[in-house]
């Protein structure tokens, strides 16, 4: 049987009340909040801390490629899985591409990947956003998502693929260059218009193909970014909606939305109920699943929407480099080295450290030589620290140096099972910190110089289930 | 330790110093030729009466021709040395022992630094290229780190330890007000100081050194041939250097109330200089504070005070100018100021002031039998340093 093994979703800690923006400009009606990414992510840092949940679990799923999928690719022509790949320590031999740019990007990769035959880590991931006051900036949201893709028996999948369908139609929806940073869009009536006979056409053949009637199935998905063009289509598609939260907490994840709403409404799915994924862009794609097992959900979507803090309107525009702030007075960082990087790789992005094969002193960086005299010479052992927890030894609070957002809060981390490292701490306020804070390992970028991102690692407070 | 040392073979004959300060107006080569010919000139010599020269600097200049060029050396051997903030010190240890091997009869340490041509604040390392993982956070906030610990460590309220370092502070600016060379002249009160904001952890501007522009120079001779120069040498007693091997960042033993690399270059100085206890024969010390906290863990690592003793030998006073072992009188990094590459020689350059009793009347340490002083200069963060540590005397023997 071919469908989902596994999924995770990940979101970032931060969250923009919307009402803050309304306030802001004195006008307008808002309510609920979006995820906002933190200044030191972007689609690929986010779409690895969804991976790594899935992929680390388990410990031996070992895809056969991974695929990445996003509408903000922090690199064009150089592709962005290699780093996510990279960073989750996937073997050479398993491949590695990027879908990017559209936002059907993501449902394509979830059909592609269940109508191949391979085993298929997806990995989507958005940072949406818009001009200050507009509806694609309140209402957007930044998330990130996994599925682990391919055959397995009923009681090893999550979901049963069960068939689809695709309406392709060529016309104007929305639209963004892309040296642009904000989309545009037709009038939504038009739009509507455009959509309705592609979602009567795509739901008849859905059902065909899956051999189902519209009765068989338990609850539909709608995803796209036009909520006019969704009230529409639930008067074709007249199966009982998805009641998801996600839209009034996190908001729309652009490419990642289909997958996010798709991997909340199977946490809330029982064994055997059918889910039809609608998505509604550019086209309309069907996806028909049954949910094959109850199997637990790695840090659900429900904990991580609990776990959060409020971040303000300022903050907001100016990660999203819509408000130009006044840089500290310290030189800005020199690009990495690409020679330094590769040979560095496996602690940069793998976050692999060196232990003496005698004394098991663990050493970050790694050291090819050990400060213990008992262990041998070019004999250190690798040592995995990613998924490593550890307790604040010491802490301080740095306003000197260069930052994307000042202070930067700096702690010496002792590690449960061994090994110590000065490193920054994110996702917390500088007055939250204390003395034994347990904390993680999370990936990051660390800042951008010419045009390369410094992706490496930082910790967090512990807020997941791992806690 | 394997040191053998080189006690009374060397002597300092001249040492010079200029203004440190923000010299808008002066370039590294400006600032070298001052402090060199100043140095010449007291001991009535030119640069060709030098047979070799070393010139201290952390990033304003590469190779000999930092000093050779601008100061138009004829065919004469020039090193320049780096040794992050022990640039200057380790620039002397270098000349002290081209003399003590008998290669030179004289030689010249000058240290030179030009930071204030960057247009930031603070220092700022020379970029190297590298992946990008290392460590970003400032030595501010490294240094940040021992206060916390130390008040741990001892059972000290915090809020008193923040006040007992801004003490540390108040002590060389009252020192520094008194010495027309140094950058910052004004007393200011630890109250002050903990009032001020936070930069680093506790730590407010006024516990980091001053950023200065600045040279030094110091020239070096064979202790017997030391009195043809001058009626008053300073004999070097011991050098002494250690260079860690960033244990500190990794060991979770390591504690921060601490620098082992002092501890062991200090331990080093003495068994070279023969002294047992340092308190009974040292008369005045320059010490690296860099920040406050540095200052306060140093009078422990170099055997100053007892363990978990420092912060009360502080607060009564035994450091101060005219208390039982004045540290910093010259008012020290933080109030002289930090030109990186000269800083070392400038240290000497106090104690030869105060050894000789040439200090101004109103910085001068009281009349004493000790006839020893010393310098430490370290340069890095806690946990991964290098340290020097140096004895001058005044009489062989």
């Amino acid at each position: 049987m071919r469908g989902i093994v596994k999924s995770s979703a990940y979101l970032p800690h931060y969250r923009l009340n919307r009402i803050d923006i309304t306030a802001f400009f004195g006008s307008g009606k808002a309510s609920g909040t979006r995820s906002v990414a933190a200044h030191d992510e972007d689609t690929v840092t986010m779409g690895f801390e969804a991976a790594r949940m899935i992929v680390s679990v388990e410990g031996k799923i070992q895809p056969e490629a991974l695929w990445f999928t996003t509408s903000e690719p922090p690199y064009m022509e150089k592709t962005n899985a290699n780093v996510i790949h990279s960073a989750l320590q996937l073997p050479k031999a398993t491949s590695a591409y990027d879908f990017n740019g559209a936002l059907k990007s993501g449902i394509g990769a979830i059909k592609t990947a269940l109508t191949s035959n391979q085993t298929i880590l997806l990995v989507q991931s958005d940072i949406r956003g818009g001009l200050p006051s507009s509806p694609d900036e309140s209402q957007g949201g930044d998330a990130a998502v996994a599925f682990l893709i391919g055959d397995a028996n009923a009681d090893q999948l999550l979901a049963s693929y069960l068939g689809g369908s695709s309406e392709t139609l060529e016309f104007i929806d929305r639209w963004r260059n892309p040296r642009e940073k904000v989309t545009k869009q037709w009038e939504s009536r038009f739009v509507e218009d455009a959509y309705l006979p592609l979602i009567r056409g795509a739901w008849t053949e859905a059902l065909a193909n899956s051999s189902l009637k519209e009765s068989d199935v338990d609850t539909v998905i709608f995803s796209g970014q036009n909520d006019r063009v969704k009230r529409q289509a639930a008067k074709i598609i007249t199966t009982e909606r998805f009641q998801d939260n996600v839209a009034s907490n996190i908001g729309n994840a652009g490419a990642a939305e289909a997958g996010l709403l798709l991997l909340s409404a199977l946490e809330h799915a029982h064994v055997g109920q059918k889910v039809a994924l609608c998505s509604f862009n550019d086209g309309v794609e069907i996806l028909i699943f049954e949910v094959a097992s109850d199997n637990e959900v790695v840090n659900p979507i429900e904990h991580q929407i609990k776990n959060r803090s409020d971040l303000s309107y300022g903050k907001f525009l100016q990660w999203r480099e819509m408000l130009p702030v006044q840089p500290p007075n310290r030189p800005a960082p020199s690009r990495i080295s690409a020679s330094a990087s590769k040979r560095e790789s496996d602690w940069k992005h793998g976050f692999i450290a060196s232990r003496g094969d005698q004394s098991g002193l663990i050493h970050m960086p790694p050291s090819r030589l050990s400060i213990d005299e008992t262990d041998n010479d070019d004999a250190m052992l690798m040592q995995l620290m990613a998924e490593s927890v550890g307790k604040v030894a010491t802490f301080t609070v740095d306003h000197l140096v260069y930052s994307q957002n000042p202070p930067v809060v700096f702690a010496v981390v002792d590690f449960n099972n061994g090994g110590r490292i000065p490193i920054e701490i994110t996702d917390v306020g500088d007055n939250e910190v204390e003395i034994g804070m347990n904390v993680e390992p999370t990936f990051r970028k660390l800042f951008t110089a010419d045009g390369l991102h410094n992706y490496f690692w930082k910790v967090r407070p512990i807020r997941s289930t791992k806690e | 330790m394997a040191s053998n040392g080189i006690k009374d073979k060397v002597a300092i004959i001249s040492i010079g110093c200029t203004p440190f300060k923000e010299h808008w107006d002066k370039s590294a080569d400006d600032l070298l030729i001052d402090a060199t010919t100043q140095t010449l000139r007291a001991v009535d010599m030119t640069t060709d009466d030098i047979d070799a020269y070393w010139v201290g600097t952390a990033q304003s200049g590469m190779s000999g021709l930092t000093l050779s060029m601008p100061m138009k050396l004829h065919g004469k051997p020039v090193t320049r040395v780096e040794n992050y903030c022990a640039t200057g010190s380790e620039a002397l240890r270098q000349a002290c022992y081209a003399v003590a091997s008998g290669a030179y009869d004289t030689a010249m340490a000058v240290g030179v630094e030009k930071v204030k041509d960057s247009g930031y604040q603070g220092l700022n390392a020379f970029p190297m290229p590298t992946a990008g993982t290392n460590r970003t956070l400032t030595a501010a906030a490294m240094y940040s780190l021992v206060l916390p610990a130390y008040a741990k460590k001892y059972g000290i309220d915090e809020d008193e330890l923040r006040m007992v370092v801004a003490k540390i502070a108040e002590k060389n600016h009252y020192n520094g007000a008194r010495n027309e060379l140094a950058q910052f002249r004004r007393e200011i009160s630890a109250e002050e100081i903990c009032n001020m904001a936070a930069v680093a952890g506790k730590l407010s501007i006024f516990d980091c050194a001053g950023v200065a522009d600045g040279a030094a120079a110091v020239i070096v001779v064979p202790a017997e041939k030391a009195y043809e120069y001058t009626d008053k040498p300073l004999f070097v007693k011991a050098l002494s250097f250690v260079s860690g091997n960033g244990s500190g960042l990794i060991d979770p033993e390591y504690d921060y109330t601490t620098f082992p690399e002092c501890e062991a270059a200090a331990t080093d100085a003495y068994q070279q200089a023969g002294i047992d206890n340092p308190q009974d024969c040292i008369a005045m010390a320059e010490v690296h504070d860099c920040f406050t906290p540095t200052e306060l863990i140093l009078m422990e690592d170099l055997g100053f005070s007892q363990r978990g003793e420092g912060w009360s030998d502080v607060l009564t006073g035994k450091f101060a100018l005219t208390g039982e072992l004045p540290i910093n009188t010259d008012g020290g990094l933080k109030s002289f100021g930090h030109p990186v590459g000269a800083s070392g020689i400038r240290m000497h350059y106090e104690c030869w002031l105060q050894l000789r009793g040439e200090a101004p009347e109103n910085r001068k340490i009281p009349d004493t039998d000790k006839n020893l002083g010393l310098v430490h200069n370290l340069g890095g963060y806690p946990g991964e340093m290098v340290s020097f540590v140096s004895i001058l005397g005044t009489e062989i023997g």
